[in-house]
């Protein structure tokens, strides 16, 4: 009678077209434009890289994706994650079940900066929750979710067991995946085998005018709260493409900024960092950034498991009773024991005492592997922008 | 914060449940002793609620059962000189006489450390003026506001800031007193009750409609700072946290709106410089980012508990280790054993929390809920949908809903009032707004619940009106699929399809859709964790945990508190599991109380957060293949589930559920002692009015009326006479075939006794009588009780156990049962029977110091337990229990004592004898000693001649006599002066209303005149003004006679300061304590699993 295989994969979509058809409800904020696609398709599923498949509902934009296939348990900020360039190539899934429930915020640009966004256009290639708000509520959304990535293209998955899912990923590792709807394939393909941080980066330099001193950011798939938190400090700010040769422009400092894929990819960044270290500017790096100069030190990197992708990874400052709370997402990370003479780890993950920073004993570089500039995730190490600050 | 060693450290608790106060501080002590415990520091425990698990032997090396008030805590420090004081772990309670004793130099006269939060910063957090200064320092921003201590400063005030303001009282509990004027004569009349109680107020601007918004804040003493949660309310500002239905995490926040707060919430409290734990609100503006800090609690409050529970994160023993000097970083996360305290929980879940309220107990009181807090217990419910975990909270409540809609019991006939002026009845108001067309946007309007809300609800309604579709044959799995991730219940399901429960679960089972069991883990699974606190969910593919066959036991909690079950029955829950765990069973709980030590998830070796249905029961028992399912000792929630289990094949440890349908069953059982030849009084179920009323005739009034179907106001009452009868029953219910009535003989001037027991294959194996101090006919959850016996004849007790014995063997009983006896000359009748745990099991059991609950388990695992009687004479102290009343913040409600339960917790104390384990008792509750002045209006002619003898004592006292017109002449015929009080409906002085106000009276005796006062009459307005200005009242004549009598006897000085273990039972230890030697000693289990 009670057979547990009756329970399984396949019984969890739960997007049925009823939602827009009883007469006489409100749907102010009804994502009507998704109407057609729940009339006609409504099923779709992952595939993984070892063969498992989960089956559920699909919503956003209907085609098939592959990527790899990685999880983040913050419980907010999807805008934020879903435009944050260290994703590029990347299938998301987010382990907070409900999404989608403040809807999307209109695009408006500050400084030549989308506000509310972390870059100007949605940068993972498919998106997989357990539950999609179609009715979303907040003063300032002008869309939902799905009509957001409509727009962008990009497809989603919504009635998944994201904590099935999660834990897969956390036993087996970091898998490459596909999202199929409709009848479509697609092949599995390994995205950290592309030059991701070229698909991100600008293609020209850029201005971004504030005060006096000049950082030189190398954009590697730069968050835009990177360049926000340095404007907000009256920094101005000079973003140049990741493989630029800057080492004629005139700064005061440099930050490396995070992106996606393999930090061993950027050599060319990894060379310009070297030339830099020789002139003893101060530099910054920031996640990939943060590999980027331990690569160029000397120092060695390796993929991890399943990656950190949170808000809530505590990282301890290295000689002191301080631990920080900290939004993370990357895949890769440094080797303490490489790291040579003259440099020491700065801050370490309290839960599995990895490398999360590093800094030099006498010269002024540092980085880390977190986000300082946050956004999503708690803002609590912001202060290191202006610790960099003050080195210029 | 301590740098010195500390050997031993003072913790005090929070006394008796009370509305604002409740079963929290219960979980958060117990942890705080089991943090110091784990660090090997002696802990000193001072708490009156003997019904707790912290005031259990195997937790505090001293537990004083005495009231928590400046007199005698200083007393116990002086004798006990701990280093350090905890003050954060017992609530208001336990801050405020931290607060006083500072201020008195007590602790610094005995070197006492305060730990944690220093004292400077509670104050800071208290006192609203100074409050405001501080976060203003940092920018931070406050509701407009300013602080006013007398009627006229709060008038110009308000003036000031423009109304409509918010009036709220500091030094109070759960915004005692609080609430919204939008008048200048509505602000003097609450400034005047509210000064009252309170030196201060503080006048606010008005932020109805924002977003209330909490985060749950831990920092050390190194300036390491996390958020462990936040919250949600789903009720807006303007409705107290403890009375909104709260959602954690938030649901409606933006990335930069959570961290913005969250980001003040670390500033604030790092400004302040909390160590441990704290609480911090906000208003939120729905339509702009602008925010408020309503409110910082530097201290563990029911928010901190609901925290922990929805997050794993054990906020408690935390702030208890970094308040004694811990950081966050050398602390672990006890869910992973692996990863560290010094992080932020991450959900993937939705968790909701809804408020449970009493309001149909009381005669008179507001049904309408707001910023002051009315609501008795909580439930929380966790989900992977928000209509998931919704519709299981709402089930959880038990107030025969069977969910958010399938409801026939509801009826709204002013659906716009309920929205906008919400009772606790407007969460089902919204599903019949959005019914009868209602948009979301006009529904918004009225109750400013955010729209994300109403459209989840807006989906079950949705779901419900599909599966209606079905009836008949319901052909869709995909659609029951849908209704069961929507939170739908099988029996709500029946409902809808006019089918049956079964027959839903059948198709259900047919179709393979199950629940799947899910881990709360703190990290969304990006660690394993270690322990098992789960839940279930119709929204997932495959089970957390793997299921093996083992030795376990299913053991039901009580459910939410509320009145006439609350945490005794957590006691009870908590000791089966720790008795079953030193017989070597696997533990397994199921209960939703986020308040209880039992949902601890290292109290046990799985907790299932969870509906006790028995849909979600046999849900469990199925995955976990137990060996049976205690059901005894939770409460009547559990106990209503025996037979229905039972018939669903579902093993029920202990006493048949035959034998409990027959208790339960009225007819049943009344026939039984009828066989029996055991007395009762006289009852009969009635279905007509004539009937009801000849039946009252042949009988002779008073009489008990019991309706079975109340359509609003109290349950239960008493009538004198056939109008009162008539009355009645045409009020307030509906007698029919369909819903019939019972009628029983009210006995008059009679005693009543309980017995507690534990019998092994209908015999009995240990017992314990107790007496009421007031006569029968006031509830006996309401009554003082008193053991041993002091006042029952020998010949009485020797029936109640012969009775007992008799009715042990005839239903074979095989556990813990209670039986309430009513005795008048010789000869005792039963008057209720429960084949279950009681009330009272932890009063006796810790008088006793023989713990009914582990004999009871022992019992109904079939382990052989010696029988030992005549346990009362081995002991040479006495016990004596005493209800705690909330009327205070129940609005309006009569605040007498009659057959429906009112109270709100209880106390016990132990003294040499019984006038001082009586007057420690009533201390504990609220009553003050010395009395100067008495108000005395003793009622009916007997309670007057009765009080006589009284009255002669507290003029030999001195004590300054006032009395209403009736009792100042009985008085005076008998050589006794009075200063005469004119009635409260009088226009004359000196009148009973201007004392009352003036506070000018320190008791107020008021002996109603019949059981069931219906007009608002002067008794009425002098009952209620003495507890809306704080004066300590007592209606029962036993109970005044009894107080006066421990007066004339006792004073202060002469109430002994005495450890529980300074008390000791001469004859029955060595007996117990041989035959219960077990391999395992529970304080042994407890620090393994904190650690």
């Amino acid at each position: 009678m009670f057979d547990s295989a009756d329970c399984l994969a396949g019984s969890l979509i739960s997007v049925h077209p009823w939602r827009e058809t009883i007469a006489g409800l409100d749907f102010c904020c009804e994502d009507l434009s998704s109407k057609k696609m729940k009339d006609s398709i409504n099923k779709g599923k992952l595939v993984l890289g070892d063969g498992s498949v989960f089956e559920g509902g699909a919503f956003g934009f209907l085609r098939s994706v592959s990527g790899e296939v990685v999880f983040n348990t913050g419980m907010v900020g999807y805008p934020e994650a879903l435009t944050d360039p260290s994703y590029r190539g990347q299938i998301l899934v987010l382990t907070y079940p409900l999404i989608g429930n403040y809807g999307v915020p209109r695009q408006n640009f500050s400084n030549n900066l989308a506000v509310a966004f972390e870059s100007d256009r949605i940068q993972i290639a498919g998106l997989i929750v357990s539950e999609s708000s179609f009715n979303y509520s907040h003063w300032n959304a002008a869309r939902s979710l799905s009509q957001w990535l409509q727009e962008e293209k990009v497809p989603a998955l919504t009635g998944i067991d994201t904590r099935a899912l999660t834990k897969y990923i956390r036993e087996k590792g970091t898998m490459l995946g596909k999202i199929l709807i409709g009848d479509e394939d697609v092949e599995f393909h390994d995205p950290n085998l592309d030059n991701l941080v070229c698909q991100v980066s600008v293609q020209a330099p850029l201005v971004y005018s504030a005060g006096s001193k000049k950082v030189l950011l190398v954009d590697c798939g730069c968050k835009n709260s990177i360049i926000r938190s340095l404007l907000a400090r009256d920094i101005t700010v000079t973003r140049v493409p990741w493989d630029y040769n800057f080492l004629d422009e005139e700064y005061d400092g440099v930050v490396i900024s995070n992106g996606p894929g393999d930090p061993k990819m950027c050599s060319a960044v990894i060379t310009h960092v070297k030339e830099v270290m020789e002139r003893n500017s101060p530099i910054f790096g920031i996640c990939l950034g943060h590999q980027i100069l331990a690569l160029a030190s000397g120092a060695d990197s390796y993929k991890l498991k399943f990656g950190h992708r949170s808000q809530n990874q505590p990282c301890t400052e290295v000689g002191s009773k301080r631990c920080y709370i900290t939004s993370q997402n990357h895949g890769y990370a440094i080797r303490h024991e490489t790291l040579p003479e003259g440099w020491s780890p700065w801050f370490i993950n309290a839960n599995d005492g990895t490398n999360e920073g590093i800094r030099h004993k006498s010269r002024p570089f540092m980085s880390v592997q977190f986000h300082p500039e946050a956004a999503p995730g708690p803002v609590d190490t912001n202060l290191l922008f202006d610790e960099f600050v003050q080195m210029l | 914060m301590s740098d010195r060693q500390l050997k031993k450290v003072l913790v005090l608790g929070s006394g008796a449940l009370k509305i604002g106060e409740a079963g929290e501080f219960d979980y958060s002590g117990s942890q705080a002793i089991k943090a110091l415990k784990d660090e090997g520091i002696s802990s000193v425990l001072v708490n009156p609620n003997i019904a707790t698990i912290q005031t259990s032997d195997f937790l505090a090396d001293q537990v004083y059962f005495l009231p928590v008030n400046p007199f005698f805590v200083e007393k116990i420090i002086e004798k006990e000189r701990p280093d350090g004081i905890l003050l954060g772990f017992g609530g208001q309670t336990a801050l405020n006489c931290g607060l006083e004793l500072e201020q008195r130099c007590v602790l610094k006269r005995y070197d006492v450390e305060v730990l944690g939060t220093r004292i400077q910063a509670i104050r800071e957090t208290e006192d609203r003026d100074l409050f405001v200064r501080k976060l203003k320092e940092i920018g931070v921003k406050v509701p407009i506001s300013s602080a006013a201590t007398c009627v006229e400063e709060a008038v110009a005030v308000a003036r000031e800031i423009g109304y409509p303001v918010m009036l709220r009282v500091a030094f109070a509990l759960g915004g005692l007193g609080s609430g919204l004027c939008a008048t200048e004569d509505e602000v003097r009349e609450r400034a005047t009750k509210a000064l009252a109680h309170s030196p201060q107020l503080l006048i606010e601007e008005y932020l109805t409609g924002w977003k209330e918004i909490e985060y749950e804040v831990v920092r050390d003493r190194f300036d390491n700072c996390v958020t462990v949660c936040n919250m949600e309310n789903l009720d807006p500002m303007g409705i107290h946290t403890g009375e909104s239905i709260v959602v954690a995490p938030s649901q409606t926040l933006t990335n930069s709106e959570y961290h913005l707060l969250r980001k003040i919430a670390i500033q604030v409290i790092r400004h302040l410089g909390i160590v441990g734990e704290c609480n911090i609100q906000y208003a939120l503006d729905p339509n702009s980012q602008d925010y408020r800090v309503i409110e910082v609690n530097a201290r563990l409050s029911r928010s901190s508990a609901l925290a922990s529970k929805a997050t794993g994160y054990p906020l408690a023993f935390i702030a208890a280790k970094l308040a004694i000097g811990h950081s966050l970083t050398n602390l672990r996360n006890s869910i992973t054993g692996v990863t560290m305290a010094c992080f932020e929980p991450a959900l993937d879940y939705v968790v909701v929390k809804i408020p449970r309220w009493d309001l149909q107990k009381f005669r008179r009181v507001s049904k309408k809920i707001g910023s002051g807090m009315k609501s008795v217990g909580e439930v929380m419910a966790i989900g992977r949908k928000f209509e998931e975990a919704l519709q299981k909270a709402l089930r959880m409540l038990e107030i025969g809903v069977c969910g958010l809609v399938g409801n026939e019991n509801l009826r709204f006939t002013d659906l716009e009032t309920e929205l906008g002026e919400p009772t606790p009845e407007r969460i089902f108001a919204i599903p019949e707004a959005i019914k009868q067309g209602y948009s979301i946007e006009r529904i918004h309007r009225l109750c400013h619940i955010d729209k994300w809300f109403l459209h989840k609800i807006q989906n079950i309604v949705s779901v419900e009106q599909m599966i209606r579709q079905q009836a008949g044959s319901f052909s869709s799995r995909e659609l029951l699929l849908e209704a069961k991730q929507a939170g739908f219940a099988d029996r709500q399901i029946a409902n809808l399809i006019d089918s049956t429960e079964s027959r839903v679960r059948e198709l259900r089972y047919g179709w393979g859709i199950l629940p799947c069991v899910k881990q709360i883990d703190t990290l969304a699974a990006e660690y394993p964790a270690q322990t098992n606190y789960l839940y279930l969910t119709y929204n997932g593919q495959e089970d957390d945990i793997a299921q093996e066959p083992q030795d376990a036991v299913i053991v039901l909690g009580s459910g939410a508190y509320r009145i006439g079950s609350s945490v005794e029955f957590d006691w009870c829950s908590v000791n089966t599991v720790l008795t079953l765990r030193k017989l070597n069973y696997k533990t397994i709980i199921i209960n939703y109380n986020p308040e209880t030590v039992s949902t601890d998830y290292n109290e046990c070796d799985k907790l299932y957060f969870e509906e006790l249905s028995l849909e979600t029961v046999m849900e469990i028992y199925r995955k976990e293949d137990p060996i049976g399912v205690v059901i005894s000792m939770g409460g009547q929630i559990p106990n209503n589930l025996a037979i229905l289990l039972h018939e669903a094949g579902l093993k029920v440890l202990g006493t048949s559920p035959l034998s409990i349908d027959i208790a339960e069953n009225r007819h049943k059982f009344s026939q039984l002692l009828d066989r029996l030849a055991i007395g009762q009084p006289e009852w009969r179920e009635l279905v007509t009015l004539q009937e009801t009323v000849s039946f009252a005739h042949s009988i002779g009034y008073p009489v008990i009326v019991r309706p079975s179907y109340v359509l609003s106001g109290a349950a239960m009452g008493v009538a004198s006479n056939d109008s009162e009868l008539v009355k009645f029953l045409q009020k307030a219910t509906e007698v029919s075939q369909k819903h019939p009535v019972v009628i029983s003989k009210f006995v008059e001037n009679a005693k009543e006794l309980e017995i507690d027991a534990v019998a092994h294959h209908g015999e009995l194996i240990v017992s314990a009588i107790s007496e009421h101090v007031e006569n029968a006919g006031v509830h006996s959850g309401d009554a003082t009780l008193v053991f041993p016996a002091q006042r029952t004849y020998i010949e009485t007790m020797r029936q109640i156990r012969k009775i007992t014995e008799r009715i042990a063997r005839s239903l074979d009983i095989n556990g813990p049962f209670n039986i309430q006896f009513i005795a008048k000359g010789n000869e005792a009748r039963v008057i209720e029977c429960n084949l279950r745990a009681s009330r009272s099991f932890p009063f006796v059991s810790k008088i006793l110091k023989v713990n009914f609950i582990e004999i009871a388990t022992r019992v109904m695992m079939g382990h052989e337990v010696p029988k030992v009687n005549e346990l009362m004479f081995g002991i040479d102290y006495v016990g004596v229990k005493a209800p705690h009343f909330s009327f205070t913040r129940l609005d309006g409600a009569d605040p007498t004592l009659g057959v429906e339960m009112t109270s709100t917790g209880e106390v016990a104390c132990l003294g040499d004898d019984f006038e001082e384990a009586f007057l420690k008792a009533l201390l504990s509750v609220g009553y003050q000693m010395p009395v100067q002045n008495i108000l005395l209006s003793t009622g009916p002619v007997e309670a007057k001649a009765a009080f006589l003898r009284c009255a002669k004592i507290l003029t030999a006292l001195n004590v300054n006599l006032f009395a209403t017109k009736g009792t100042a002449d009985f008085l005076r015929a008998d050589g006794i002066e009075t200063t005469v009080l004119h009635w409260p409906l009088e226009n004359e002085r000196p009148n009973v209303r201007e004392y009352l106000r003036k506070g000018a009276l320190d008791l107020v005796i008021n002996v109603p005149k019949n059981y069931q006062e219906e007009e608002l009459t002067n008794d009425y307005i002098i009952r209620r003004q003495a507890v809306d200005f704080g004066i300590p009242l007592i209606t029962n004549i036993q109970l005044a006679q009894r107080f006066v009598e421990a007066l004339g006897r006792k004073k202060m000085a002469d109430l002994e300061i005495k450890a529980w273990n300074q008390y000791q039972p001469e004859i029955v230890n060595s007996v117990f304590n041989a035959s219960l030697v077990s391999s395992i000693d529970p304080v042994v289990i407890l620090s393994e699993k904190v650690k």
